[in-house]
């Protein structure tokens, strides 16, 4: 087991290599460079300077050396300058990557703990009337585009019942570890993993419904009902066993669809996560920025494919490991 | 004569296929012993399963409706609530299925699978079960159970599952045992050794058994008694060797000559014509196999054809047997004819 997490990791290596040569040759089609952001609407830029200036930071050389030398400098932690904000892009990721972890994570959660009870009743009690409002749930989620739904959720709770703010992470004035820091901070979560979570429900039940009703006309369910198993265990031990396991695998995959996702709803609610950054950066044209959050997403994507690899190798006796 | 263990009198199983139900046991009766293997024996689509499953109470009640009796020890299984099936299936009847690739939990280990049942019906500490299993595993042939034990399904051949799954079966004694087709879904060579255990198997026990099987060869070597069905009817039973010996119903006469093993002197099989209708396409008034014997003029067919005693302890459905006979067999009779002429 050791043995295949390791292989796994390792296999990982070659795939960032990869995107990241992608992302690098990306970042390098795009129109201008990183000089173009510092001087522009610059009157007084002298071409001339500037281009003395981009040949010392080697930016004419061969594309595979700006290559190296960038990847060396990430491998570092060295994202090189934002150009908008005039510091290193380290900094300005510093509490965002916190901020969209914790949405993040808050997130999966709440999805989880609504749609595997709703998952499982609508899949268990099939055509009765939970089911259909449960599947009714489901299709108004699936037709809602997430920053209709959060800008409604916004509208509701923030401007009519003025229960909740409605940007930012944590009120200002308020100091770093204290209770009501705390509380000001889980204020601020509530709207974006709420509005995130009810739509992002929707495949897990969609699934875990679909996936129990393949599983109940099963032959081992047949079995396991001859055996005497009262009905009740027999969704527990052998329906809802079979029908949790890519629940759980999908868990990886999941983790990456909402750092991709949070792009909307940390829009929306201004919400200082690497999300937001990521549209203002494109805005500006900071490119160092939006190069640097590509390459972090990718990772990501590979981390989380690896993770549920993982994960189903241990939930699932049928992958072999050698 | 024995006692009886299951009285099934006059059942019907209906399904309901868009709006109306439609009868797949159609007023089956019959009765099984103590320590008797009672086969059944028909085309596919005759109502054998849907017949196992009623007794097993695996239909789905909300598309399934059941009528008649059920008659287990002095209790109707048909009327009984879930939880007291629940407490009767597993230890009392238990049933062995088809498809062993698919009959075992792929999440769960042998071990633990053929333990389930104990859980519910025997009170066993937990090395008592591990112990009663392992035993289990021996005796249907499985050599290295300790090992097996902690396997997964998916490690197993398709022999060795199907052992498995009749390891779950035995695990609480039954004394009334389900087999629908139990080796249909094996190698040719698989399913010798498993009918070996399942016979082995029950010399050893007093359980009474019904096979269900379109295999007369097994029916020939394992059966005391035989029912043969056909469209949701039963319309011959007998003792084996009388089954064999004067099989009386056209439909029995057809699957025996359909058997190159069974024919005796005759050189030429049978074919039957046709296909058992499907539930909605079957005329239920007469006789249901007529239609797949045109040969035979329609005068001759009995109108209502009921069972009856036609000798002592063989029943079977209508008279009109009598007078029945396979055009191969007249082919010949008008060849020998014409060449005297
Ligand atoms: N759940 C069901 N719903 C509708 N029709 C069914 C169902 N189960 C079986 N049948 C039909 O009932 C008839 C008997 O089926 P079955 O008992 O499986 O036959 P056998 O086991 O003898 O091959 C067939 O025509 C089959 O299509
Ligand atoms: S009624 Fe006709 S079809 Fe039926 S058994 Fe008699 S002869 Fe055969
Ligand atoms: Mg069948």
């Amino acid at each position: 087991m050791l043995k295949f997490i390791l292989r796994r990791t390792l296999l990982m290596i070659p795939q960032i290599i990869l995107v990241s040569i992608l992302v690098f040759m990306l970042a390098k089609a795009m129109p201008g460079d990183a000089l173009t952001g510092a001087f522009q609407g610059n009157p007084d830029a002298n071409p001339e300077q500037i281009e003395k200036i981009r040949e010392k930071m080697g930016l004419n050389d061969p594309w595979y050396q700006q290559y190296g030398r960038w990847l060396g400098n990430a491998v570092q932690g060295d994202f090189g300058q934002s150009y908008v904000h005039k510091q290193p892009v380290t900094h300005l990721l510093a509490g965002k990557i916190e901020n969209t972890l914790l949405l993040s994570f808050f997130t999966l959660i709440i999805t989880y703990l609504i749609a595997i009870p709703l998952g499982i009743i609508a899949g268990r009690w099939t055509d009765t009337w939970a089911d259909k409002i449960i599947v009714t749930y489901t299709y108004f989620a699936f037709a809602t585009p997430i920053f209709v739904f959060a800008l409604l959720m916004m509208f509701f709770f923030s401007f009519i019942l003025d229960w909740l703010p409605y940007s930012g992470s944590v009120d200002i004035k308020i100091e770093t570890g204290t209770w009501d820091y705390f509380v000001s901070r889980a204020r601020h979560l509530a709207l974006p993993v709420l509005s995130g979570a009810l739509i992002s429900t929707v495949t897990t039940i969609q699934y875990l419904r679909n996936d129990m009703i393949d599983q109940k006309l099963k032959d081992f369910v047949k079995t396991a009902r001859a055996k005497g198993v009262p009905e009740r265990k027999v969704y527990t031990r052998h329906i809802l066993r079979n029908s949790l396991l890519p629940i759980a695998a999908f868990l990886g995959y999941e983790i990456t669809g909402l750092i991709g996702g949070s792009v909307f709803i940390e829009t929306i609610y201004s919400y200082p996560g690497l999300g937001y950054l990521f549209i203002q950066s494109i805005q500006t044209r900071d490119f160092t920025v939006v190069t640097s959050l590509v390459l972090i997403s990718a990772t990501a994507t590979i981390v989380g494919t690896m993770l549920s690899d993982i994960i189903l190798s241990i939930v699932d006796p049928r992958i072999r490991i050698e | 004569m024995k006692n009886p263990v299951l009285e099934i009198n006059d059942l019907r199983t209906s399904f309901n296929i868009k709006g109306n139900y439609y009868a797949a046991v159609d007023g089956v009766s019959l009765t099984v012993h103590e320590n008797e293997v009672v086969a059944v024996v028909g085309e596919s689509g005759c109502g054998k399963s849907a017949l196992a499953n009623s007794i097993m109470g695996l239909h789905n009640l909300k598309n399934t409706k059941l009528e008649g009796q059920i008659n287990f020890g002095n209790q109707n299984l048909l009327e009984l609530s879930l939880a007291k099936l629940n407490k009767i299936r597993g230890k009392d009847i238990a049933m062995i299925f088809q498809d062993p690739m698919t009959a075992l939990n792929p999440l769960a280990t042998i071990g633990r699978q053929i333990e389930e049942p104990m859980d519910y019906h025997l009170k066993l500490s937990a090395t008592e079960k591990k112990n009663r299993t392992l035993e289990l595993l021996r005796r249907v042939g499985i050599k290295n159970e300790q090992r097996v034990y902690d396997q997964y399904p998916h490690e197993l051949s398709g022999g060795m599952r199907q052992r498995v799954v009749i390891a779950v079966a035995l695990s609480c004694d039954p004394v009334l045992l389900l087999a629908d087709e139990p080796t249909t879904a094996l190698d040719v060579t698989i399913q010798a050794q498993i009918m070996d255990l399942m016979k082995e198997l029950q010399n050893q026990m007093k359980t009474g058994i019904i096979l269900i099987t379109h295999d007369l060869g097994v029916v020939a070597e394992m059966a005391d008694r035989v029912v043969v069905m056909y469209a949701g009817e039963v319309v011959e039973i007998a003792d084996v060797k009388d089954l064999f010996e004067n099989p009386l119903h056209p439909y029995t006469r057809s699957l025996l000559n359909s058997i190159p093993s069974n024919l005796e002197a005759k050189e030429k099989l049978h074919v039957i014509d046709g296909i058992v209708p499907s539930l909605q396409n079957l005329d239920r008034t007469g006789c249901r196999f007529a239609p797949r014997i045109a040969w035979i003029p329609e005068e001759d067919h009995e109108e209502r054809p009921e069972m009856h005693e036609a000798e002592p302890n063989h029943f079977v459905r209508c008279s009109c047997y009598k007078t029945f006979y396979f055009p191969e067999d007249r082919v010949g009779e008008i060849d020998y004819v014409t060449t005297k002429n």
